[in-house]
């Protein structure tokens, strides 16, 4: 159904169990999952669900505790050459040298990675109309954002990771950062993994969902196939969750009637022919918000990860 | 060049509206046999899209004979104009106003004809999945 590099049977990422501990607590735990190549992945959940344990350990800063990550089919071993070259970051808030100027940031790029490329770097910059000789604390936010993914795109890695990148962004530097972004996409088949809170504005950029929850993945997969594997059913409040045509991911409930999002198949929906029931397609934002609203206890059905324990209150909201 | 646009507020998944803009098109006649549809890059930094949207947008449009890619060239409109003959349409249009007539008789407002449209297309696609 989704449209990737036919050529791309390798994944652009795979995590097998993987796990990192602080001390006694589980970072993240059990977390299986892949991206093929080619894919804009939106990685979302609540403060503290394990998205940066997540993001360290593919990017190569941290060391898994447990199970493995490769990226285009090699293994992510932390700190080494082989890793971070063919990983790109660009940071949460953007971190630059902030006395630096702009052309010192693209030659420090160039000094540390071998397969730099300094002219698609000045060219950005030139087109962005970001002057060179300016210091980095006198940039603005949006620019700042963009000269961060400059320096990743300039690196001519296969994997992009984003972390809360439109975060301390305003709207419309939102829409010019994520502009080239999605142009990017299209030019260079590269494969992006974004973690972001702006669920809301993720559907017409990503193509691949991951929602993480309590250091677990609840839910992975193609945006598509996932939005086609769930409805937003509207039945009396009387029926109870054991008749309803598949599993029940979240419910609430009115005087007279509730309102329940179901995982089902086709099958399962077809032939149900409840006089007062109504099933209407979900949408991304209600998908999301109805896995991260999610009871702690349920089972995680139909995941690729198998379902491990979980500690901890279930997460209530998700920050914005 | 032809340009689509996207509401975000519609609930119509973003590939399928790009399909239906260039159906339109057709049948309006914004859109001719040989017109070039703009490249997937263009479309996906123009709308701030996946451009992976783009592409299944563009495989349906062929699916559906509307549209062929050339290669090394780009996107290009096949079809001379509405996939559904003309007197097809006629048809459907005339007995489309017999029904409209009927329904304004019975004391229909426009807005409940087009709940009643909205809700009979909306059981018919349910019945299809």
């Amino acid at each position: 159904m989704a449209e990737y590099d036919a050529a791309g049977s390798v994944p652009a990422l795979r995590t097998d169990r993987l796990g990192r501990r602080y001390g006694k607590i589980w970072g993240l735990r059990e977390c299986t999952l892949e991206v093929p190549a080619g894919a804009v992945a939106a990685l979302v959940g609540p403060n503290g669900a394990g998205k940066t344990t997540l993001l360290e350990m593919v990017i190569g800063l941290l060391e898994p505790t447990e199970g493995r990550v490769s990226v285009f089919g090699e293994s992510s071993r932390a700190n080494t050459a082989g890793s971070l070259a063919r990983v790109g970051y660009v940071a949460q808030d953007h971190p630059l040298y902030r006395d630096f100027t702009v052309a010192d940031m693209l030659h420090l790029g160039r000094a540390m990675n071998p397969g730099w490329e300094q002219k698609l770097a000045a060219a950005r910059i030139d087109a962005l109309g970001i002057p060179a000789q300016r210091k980095v604390r006198h940039l603005s936010g949006g620019q700042r954002a963009q000269v961060s993914l400059t320096m990743a795109l300039a690196k001519r890695a296969p994997l992009l990771v984003l972390d809360e990148p439109l975060a301390s962004l305003d709207p419309v530097a939102r829409l010019e950062f994520m502009r080239d972004v999605m142009a990017a996409a299209a030019d260079a088949a590269l494969t992006f993994l974004i973690s972001s809170h702006v669920v809301s504005e993720l559907e017409r950029y990503c193509d691949w969902l991951i929602v993480l929850a309590d250091g677990h993945v609840q839910l992975a997969g193609p945006a598509d196939d996932l939005l086609g594997a769930h409805r937003l059913l509207t039945v009396p409040r009387a029926t109870p969750d054991a008749e309803l045509p598949g599993t029940v991911i979240d419910r609430a409930d009115s005087d007279r009637h509730s309102t329940v999002l179901l995982r089902a198949d086709a099958v399962q929906l077809a032939v149900q022919g409840h006089a007062g029931w109504q099933a209407d397609p979900v949408s991304f934002e209600q998908l999301v918000m109805g896995y991260l609203q999610r009871p702690s206890a349920a089972a995680t059905t139909g995941n690729p990860a198998p379902a491990a324990p979980r500690p901890g209150p279930s997460p209530k909201a998700v920050t914005r | 060049m032809f340009r689509f646009r996207l509401d975000g507020s519609s609930g119509v998944p973003p590939y399928l509206q790009l399909v239906h803009q260039v159906r339109q098109a057709l049948l309006l006649g914004y859109l001719q046999e040989g017109d070039r549809l703009p490249t997937v890059k263009d479309v996906a930094a123009d709308l701030v899209i996946n451009p992976n949207t783009v592409v299944k947008a563009y495989r349906q449009l062929e699916h559906e004979g509307l549209a062929g890619g050339r290669p090394g060239q780009g996107t290009f409109i096949t079809a001379t104009s509405s996939p559904v003959p003309s007197q097809t349409q006629q048809d459907l249009r005339a007995s489309l106003e017999a029904w409209l007539r009927a329904a304004e008789e019975a004391g229909m407002s426009d807005e409940t004809v087009t709940a009643l449209i909205a809700a009979a297309r909306h059981d018919m696609r349910k019945e299809r999945v």
